[in-house]
């Protein structure tokens, strides 16, 4: 039998091909870490050696909460409602939270983000020396659930999901049209050569190098902004790949008729384009009026986003972004069956 | 008819059936193709029938409709009249099984540049259901020092043959080659032909179109000229040549006008015809005519420009043909 033998061939060239581009190999897996890396430094804390905490009402009193103050002048203890302390932690204006169970105090911070510990530590040395050293104040550390609340921790997933968008429109889109133009699809389809099999094989070919490009990027947020993915690895993985399919899918559709690159570059731009402002990328697309909130919900980015973050952001099963999910299958069958029908290969 | 088209269970060539087909169908025959593109009528009535284990040259100027032609019948382009059967079967109904049997060389198709000779021959070798190894590919096109060498770093001539390898991954029953030569240098040009004879003789059938008459004089059996989107004549080198009716081509530019009867008049002669400021004289013996000729201008007192002698070729019968150079270099 040829025909396993052919797709196999067909993807493992179109891998080959790529990784033999060194510009591409940069805008695929080196692009997104510069990128999380400029946003992510460029929107981080710059005040790391103050240290803010809520202290619920009845905690502790005014004098211990002046006396660690005095002993630590980076703590800065405010008073707060439970509510309020709650909402501080959850936006990440306070490192730490110290509320008052029975005889102890409970030292509540978020463990996905590493200043809370370390205001952990200096506020547990005030509060024992300011309550004299030889009764020290029994304390309870407490994790809460609010995980990955600061920019970088919601930036990440965004990155991915433009990650999964450019690669696919890109990677597919611009190669198969420069496959055209050279006359190579020509060449193919003078074979044997089934010809789902060349388009299926560049969408292998995409699945083979999310298995690098998103761990990479995984790895990269959790080693150097200690963000971490809060979801189960097979979730995410899930809504990679349908979000790798959909794009997959419409970088074959914008690809379908082009003749030139250039005009599939065009092509690919005014897709990518829109979706990188509208679809909460870099910002939340909540910022834009009621009127185009339709419009920006049904964009497969935006689906895509939202369903990177219920999974990484929120830890919740992909199971809870079905309608997300089907939005982008959504996507991804209309994508192929359009660029099938209309698919040109000489 | 043994190549029905069941999908999925098409018969598979073998070499050891390549000739025996119980079919006497030819291995190609076109029936009256015509194909516009918008206002260029690029082929204008074709019929072509190919015998199995044939060579025949397609032999043309440029935009003659040649490549247009091939590719009609490669079942790569759709004509807009006329019928086409490979092997006996049509684009129509046996596409797939038609796929099999032929191997193709386009004339502009590019190979991926940054794929090794190795891998591009893996890759079109897995196209097809049987065929030589991809190192019994490499041997005979002679690349076995280049089997790791990226395509964009073949010399032309090599991408060349790494182009036949390409079509012969298949074990095709009919190669296709279009205009496999041009712009290769003569040693190049001679390592292919090399292929095409060895594919030939172990009784494949070849279509080749060119623009050198000097190739398809060694390469065809027989040989079509084709100009403006028709078949002028057709036949074997020799059966053209004859129809010059002389073997030998004295070509000179005298400093004034001659009449073509006076040439005529020479022993031997058998054509005159003139053009631009040169006269061509066509004559079975040369050493016949020649010291006639000689005589003639002395005894006029005429100074020659240029006088150059030469077998009749396929250029010869195209320029008496369309009275123009069949390459315009
Ligand atoms: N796709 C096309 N669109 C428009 N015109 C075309 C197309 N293909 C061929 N032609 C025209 O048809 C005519 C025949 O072209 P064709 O390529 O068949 O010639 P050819 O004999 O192969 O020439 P060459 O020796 O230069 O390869 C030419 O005038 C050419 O410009
Ligand atoms: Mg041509």
């Amino acid at each position: 039998m040829s025909d396993p033998g052919a797709l196999r061939q067909l993807t493992v060239t179109r891998v080959r091909v790529m990784l033999r581009e060194p510009e591409i190999i940069f805008w695929v897996f080196a692009f997104p870490i510069f990128l999380a890396m400029g946003l992510g430094l460029a929107f981080s804390d710059p005040t790391p050696e103050r240290i803010p905490v809520a202290v619920e009402e009845g905690t502790l009193d005014d004098g211990m909460l002046e006396r660690m103050s005095r002993l630590n002048p980076d703590l800065q203890l405010e008073p707060m409602t439970p509510a309020d302390a709650a909402d501080a932690l959850r936006r990440g204006e306070v490192a730490l939270v110290l509320a008052r169970m029975d005889a102890e105090v409970v030292f509540r911070f978020d463990p996905t983000r590493s200043e809370g510990r370390a205001a952990s530590a200096a506020t547990d040395r005030a509060l024992q020396e300011a309550a004299g050293g030889t009764r020290p104040v029994a304390i309870r550390a407490q994790e809460v659930e609010q995980r990955g609340q600061r920019y970088i921790d919601w930036l990440i997933p965004g990155i991915i999901g433009f990650n999964l968008m450019s690669t696919g429109l890109w990677g597919v889109g611009f190669y198969v049209t420069q496959s055209r133009q050279s006359l190579q699809l020509k060449r193919l389809v003078a074979t044997p050569m089934p010809r789902g099999y060349f388009l299926l094989a560049q969408i292998l070919a995409r699945f083979f190098f999310l298995l690098v490009e998103v761990p990479l990027l995984v790895l990269f947020a959790w080693l150097v902004f200690g963000v971490e993915m809060a979801g189960d690895a097979l979730s995410l993985a899930l809504v990679v790949l349908v979000g790798a399919a959909c794009f997959s899918g419409l970088g074959l559709l914008a690809c379908s008729r082009a003749r030139t690159t250039e005009g599939v570059s065009g092509i690919i731009n005014v897709i990518i384009m829109p979706m990188v402002v509208l679809s909460g990328v870099f910002f939340s697309p909540t910022r834009f009026p009621d009127a185009v909130q339709p419009l920006i919900q049904i964009l497969p980015l935006t689906a895509l986003n939202d369903a990177l973050r219920a999974v990484y952001n929120d830890g919740l099963p992909v199971t809870a972004a079905a309608g997300e999910m089907g939005l982008l299958l959504l996507w991804t069958a209309a994508a192929f069956f359009l660029a099938l029908r209309l698919f040109r290969w000489q | 008819m043994t190549q029905t088209a069941t999908t999925g269970a098409e018969r598979l060539p073998r070499n050891s059936e390549r000739g025996e087909s119980p079919s006497s169908e030819p291995a190609i025959v076109c029936r009256g193709l015509r194909k516009s593109f918008g206002s260029t009528h690029a082929v204008r009535g074709v019929n072509l029938e190919i015998r199995r284990g044939e060579c025949y040259g397609l032999l043309g100027p440029n935009g003659a409709g040649k490549t247009t032609t091939v590719e009609i019948l490669e079942g790569l382009t759709e004509p807009d009249e006329g019928e086409v059967r490979i092997l006996g079967m049509t684009w129509g109904e046996n596409a797939k099984a038609i796929r099999r049997r032929l191997g193709i060389q386009l004339q502009e198709a590019q190979l991926t540049e940054r794929l090794q000779v190795v891998e591009a021959l893996r890759l079109f070798r897995s196209f097809y259901p049987s065929g030589p190894t991809v190192d019994a590919l490499i041997e005979r096109v002679q690349l076995q020092e280049k089997g790791r060498t990226y395509v964009r770093d073949l010399s032309g001539g090599q991408r060349q043959r790494l182009s036949v390898a390409c079509a012969l991954a298949g074990d095709p029953d009919i190669l296709f080659l279009d205009e496999p030569t041009t712009g290769l240098d003569p040693q190049s040009r001679r390592a292919l032909w090399e292929i095409i004879e060895s594919f030939r003789e172990e009784g494949g059938t070849i279509l080749l179109t060119t623009h050198f008459m000097d190739e398809a004089e060694r390469l065809a059996d027989r040989v079509a000229i084709m100009d403006h989107g028709r078949i002028l004549i057709e036949g074997t080198p020799t059966q053209l040549i004859q129809t010059l009716g002389g073997a030998h081509v004295i070509e000179f530019e005298p400093n004034t006008p001659m009449a073509d009867h006076e040439l005529r008049g020479l022993p031997g002669v058998e054509t005159v015809r003139t053009r631009g400021g040169m006269v061509l004289v066509t004559c079975e013996e040369l050493h016949l005519t020649l010291p006639s000729l000689m005589d003639l201008l002395a005894s006029r007192g005429m100074e020659l420009t240029s006088l150059t002698t030469h077998r009749a070729t396929l250029d010869d019968v195209f320029l008496a043909r369309t009275g123009r150079q069949l390459r315009d270099e």
